[in-house]
C-alpha cells in the first residue's frame, strides 16, 4: 500500500515536471498573474467598468441628459430627509442634480470616457514608443540623439501644464471641435507619453543588442529590421506591457483633472452622442455644492478611485508576473 | 564634477526657452484675441481693440512679439526699451488691469511680508507639505522593514498604495466630505488662512502622494540594505541595534529617497494647483486656475514658465545633493 502511494506520487511529481517543461514564459507568467488576487480583482473590476461603458445606454435607468422637473436635488434613495430637506426617491438611486438629471446614469456614461481615454492613446503611444525606442536603441547616433535631446526637453515640461496649455489654445480651432474635444485630448497625451515608452524601449534595445543571440542572428545575416521583430522587441515586451499598464491610470486621472478644471470633453445635450459626460465634469458640476449634496461629487470620485487602483493592482501583478526581479520594488 | 554642474545650469536656458516657444505658439494658435475671450462682461468695440493692440505690441508680426516677450523691445508709446523675460518681466495680465503678471505672482497685499504674496502662500503649503510627507514616510518605511511582515507594515503597506494610487484632487474630495462637511472639524472656506488649522487639510492632502511613495521607497531600499554583508559584519562585531540601525543601515538606505525629492517637489509645486482651488487657497495655483478659466494668456504663459523653472532647479539641487551625500556617484562629464 505504502509502495504503491509512493509510486503514484512520483508519477504525479513526473507528470507535473513534464508538464511544466512545456509552459512557455508567457504560459508562466499567466500563472504568476492570476494567482496574484489583488491582479484578479482589478482585472474583474476593469473588465465590468468596460461592460458598464459598452453598453452604457442599456444599463443606465434614465437618459442621463432628461430634466426632472421639480425633482432637482433629490438625495440618494436609501437618505430619508437631506439637507436641503428633499427625500429619496426609489427611483433615482443615487439621487439628481442641480438641474434634475439622474446621477446614476450620468457616471454610468461617464465611464465611456474614461475607459476610451485609458485605452486609446496609450495603445498610440505604445506602437509609436516602440518604433521610435527600437531604432534609437539599435542604430545609435542621429536617431538616439534626438530622442534624448527630445526626452530633455520634455522632462522639463511638467505634463499637466502641457496638457493645459495645449487644450485652452486648440479647445477652439477644428482640432479642439472634433469628437467635442476629445480628440485633442486623446493627441495631447499621446504627444507627452511616448517619450517614456520610447526611452525604456531604448534602454531594453541598447541591452539586448549586445547579446549573443542577437550577435549569432547578424553573423548568419539576418535583416535589421528581422532582428529588430524577431529578436529584439519579443524579449522587450514585458517592461512595454508594463509601462502600458502604468500609463493607463495616469490617463484616466489626468482626463478627471482637466475634466474638473472644464478642460476636457465639451458637455453635449445631443442625445445621439456617444460620449455625454465624463466623471471630472460631473465632479466639477458637483463642487458646487458639496456642503448641500456631497454625493454628486463621492459618486464620481469613487468611480475614479475604484478604476485607477485596479489598474494600479493590474500593473503591480504585471510587473511582478513579467520581470520576477523586480518583486517587492517600489 | 562642476563643469557636469555648469552644463546642467546652462541647459536650463534652451529648455526654457524652448518652453517658452511652444508655450507662445500655442496661445497665439487660439483664435480671437485676448480681447474678445471674455463673454461676461461689455464687449470692446473693433476701434478700442486696436488701440489695445497697439498699446500691448500686439499689432506686430509674431516673430517680434515673442522676442519683445523674451529680450525686450522699445515701447511704441514711451519710446523706452522694456526688457523682457531675461529681466524677469513676465509683461501685463490682460485680465487684472493695470498689474503685470509679477505684480499679481509675487507682491503681498500692503503691509504685509513676502510671504502673503500668492507665490509666498502656495511656497509655505508645498514646503509644509513636504516636510509633513517626510516626517512621517520616512520613519513609517524604515520601521515596516524593521517589523517586516508584521500587522504595521501591512498597515503601511495599504495606506501607501492607496496613496500612490488615488489622485490627490480625488482624495481632497473625500477630505472634505469626511472633515469638513460631515465631522465640521474645519470649515470648508476658512475665515481666514492666519490661523494653523485651515492649513493641516490642504497640506496633508497635498503630501498624501509624496509621503506613500516616501514610505515604498524607503521600506525597499532598507530592505536591501538589511541584507547587506556589512551588516551582518556590524552585527557581528557586536555593534548595538541602535548604531547598526542608525550608522550603517539609514545612512546607505536613504540615499533613494534623497533623489525622489526633487520630482516629489516638483509635484507638489504643479499639483498644488487643482489642492488650492478646491480648498480656496489664496496661491498661485489658484491664480493659474482663474487665469485659464478667464483665458488671460499672458497670465497662463508667465506661470507656466514660472513653474517650469521651478520644477528644473528641483530636479538640478536633489542631483547636487546625491553626489554630495554619495561619494560613489560619479555624474558623466
Amino acid at each position: 500500500m505504502a509502495v504503491d502511494n509512493m509510486k503514484t506520487n512520483k508519477v504525479v511529481a513526473l507528470n507535473a515536471l513534464e508538464k511544466r517543461r512545456f509552459r512557455t514564459p508567457w504560459q508562466e507568467a499567466w500563472g504568476r498573474l492570476i494567482r496574484n488576487k489583488a491582479a484578479v480583482l482589478g482585472v474583474v473590476l476593469i473588465v465590468s467598468f468596460l461592460f458598464i461603458a459598452a453598453f452604457a445606454n442599456v444599463l443606465a435607468p434614465h437618459n442621463p441628459l432628461q430634466l426632472n422637473s421639480g425633482k432637482d436635488f433629490l438625495p440618494p434613495s436609501w437618505i430619508e430627509t437631506s439637507a436641503s430637506g428633499k427625500h429619496g426617491d426609489p427611483e433615482f438611486i443615487l439621487g439628481t442634480d442641480t438641474l434634475g438629471r439622474d446621477v446614476l446614469s450620468r457616471v454610468v456614461y461617464g465611464s465611456r470616457v474614461s475607459m476610451m481615454v485609458g485605452f486609446a492613446p496609450t495603445l498610440i503611444i505604445m506602437l509609436v514608443g516602440t518604433f521610435v525606442g527600437l531604432m534609437a536603441g539599435y542604430y545609435g547616433g542621429r536617431w538616439d540623439n534626438f530622442l534624448m535631446r527630445l526626452t530633455d526637453v520634455m522632462y522639463g515640461f511638467p505634463d499637466l501644464l502641457f496638457f493645459i496649455i495645449a487644450l485652452i489654445s486648440l479647445r477652439d480651432t477644428w482640432l479642439g471641435q472634433f469628437m467635442n474635444g476629445l480628440f485633442l485630448l486623446f493627441f495631447a497625451l499621446a504627444i507627452i507619453n511616448w517619450v517614456g515608452v520610447a526611452r525604456i524601449v531604448r534602454g531594453q534595445a541598447l541591452s539586448l543588442k549586445q547579446k549573443e543571440f542577437v550577435e549569432a542572428a547578424r553573423s548568419i545575416g539576418v535583416k535589421d529590421s528581422q532582428i529588430m521583430l524577431r529578436h529584439l522587441l519579443p524579449n522587450a515586451l514585458g517592461p512595454i506591457i508594463v509601462q502600458g499598464s502604468f500609463l493607463i491610470p495616469g490617463m484616466i486621472i489626468t482626463e478627471a483633472v482637466l475634466g474638473y478644471l472644464g478642460l476636457g470633453l465639451k458637455p453635449t445635450t445631443n442625445p445621439d452622442a456617444f460620449f455625454i459626460t465624463s466623471w471630472g465634469s460631473l465632479m466639477l458640476d458637483g463642487q458646487t455644492s458639496i456642503n448641500a449634496q456631497p454625493y454628486l461629487l463621492l459618486a464620481p470620485a469613487i468611480c475614479v478611485a475604484l478604476v485607477v487602483l485596479s489598474f494600479t493592482f493590474l500593473g503591480d501583478g504585471l510587473r511582478d508576473a513579467l520581470d520576477p526581479r523586480m518583486r517587492g520594488r517600489a | 564634477m562642476s563643469a557636469y554642474f555648469i552644463r546642467r545650469i546652462l541647459w536650463l536656458f534652451p529648455v526654457l526657452f524652448v518652453v517658452a516657444l511652444i508655450t507662445f505658439s500655442l496661445m497665439h494658435a487660439a483664435p480671437g484675441g485676448p480681447w474678445d475671450r471674455d463673454l461676461s462682461s461689455r464687449q470692446v468695440d473693433a476701434g478700442t481693440q486696436k488701440v489695445l493692440n497697439a498699446y500691448y505690441g500686439l499689432d506686430k508680426p509674431l516673430w517680434r512679439q515673442f522676442t519683445a516677450y523674451v529680450f525686450g523691445d522699445v515701447s511704441s508709446t514711451t519710446d523706452k526699451f522694456v526688457c523682457g523675460l531675461v529681466c524677469g518681466n513676465l509683461g501685463p495680465s490682460y485680465r487684472v488691469r493695470g498689474s503685470t503678471v509679477q505684480d499679481i505672482l509675487f507682491k503681498p497685499p500692503k503691509g504685509k511680508g513676502f510671504e502673503y504674496s500668492r507665490f509666498g502662500y502656495s511656497l509655505r503649503l508645498g514646503l509644509i507639505s513636504l516636510v509633513f510627507a517626510i516626517v512621517l514616510g520616512i520613519p513609517a518605511g524604515i520601521f515596516s522593514a524593521l517589523k517586516q511582515n508584521s500587522l504595521v507594515d501591512y498597515l503601511s503597506g495599504f495606506i501607501s498604495s492607496v496613496g500612490i494610487s488615488i489622485p490627490s484632487f480625488v482624495m481632497a474630495i473625500f477630505m472634505i466630505i469626511i472633515f469638513a462637511t460631515t465631522l465640521h472639524w474645519v470649515s470648508v472656506v476658512p475665515k481666514s488662512w492666519d490661523e494653523a488649522k485651515a492649513w493641516v487639510l490642504p497640506a496633508a492632502v497635498l503630501g498624501f502622494g509624496t509621503l506613500a511613495f516616501a514610505t515604498r521607497l524607503t521600506r525597499a531600499s532598507m530592505l536591501e540594505v538589511l541584507r547587506q554583508d556589512y551588516i551582518r559584519t556590524a552585527r557581528a562585531k557586536g555593534l548595538h541595534e541602535n548604531i547598526v540601525v542608525w550608522r550603517h543601515m539609514l545612512r546607505n538606505a536613504l540615499i533613494p529617497v534623497v533623489t525622489i525629492l526633487g520630482p516629489a517637489l516638483a509635484g507638489l509645486v504643479t499639483g498644488s494647483f487643482i489642492i488650492e482651488t478646491m480648498f480656496s487657497f489664496p496661491g498661485m495655483g489658484r491664480a493659474y486656475v482663474t487665469a485659464i478659466s478667464q483665458r488671460d494668456y499672458s497670465m497662463i504663459l508667465g506661470t507656466t514658465l514660472l513653474y517650469v523653472l521651478m520644477v528644473s532647479l528641483a530636479n538640478l539641487s536633489v542631483d547636487f545633493l546625491y553626489v554630495i551625500i554619495d561619494p560613489r556617484i560619479r555624474l558623466e562629464e
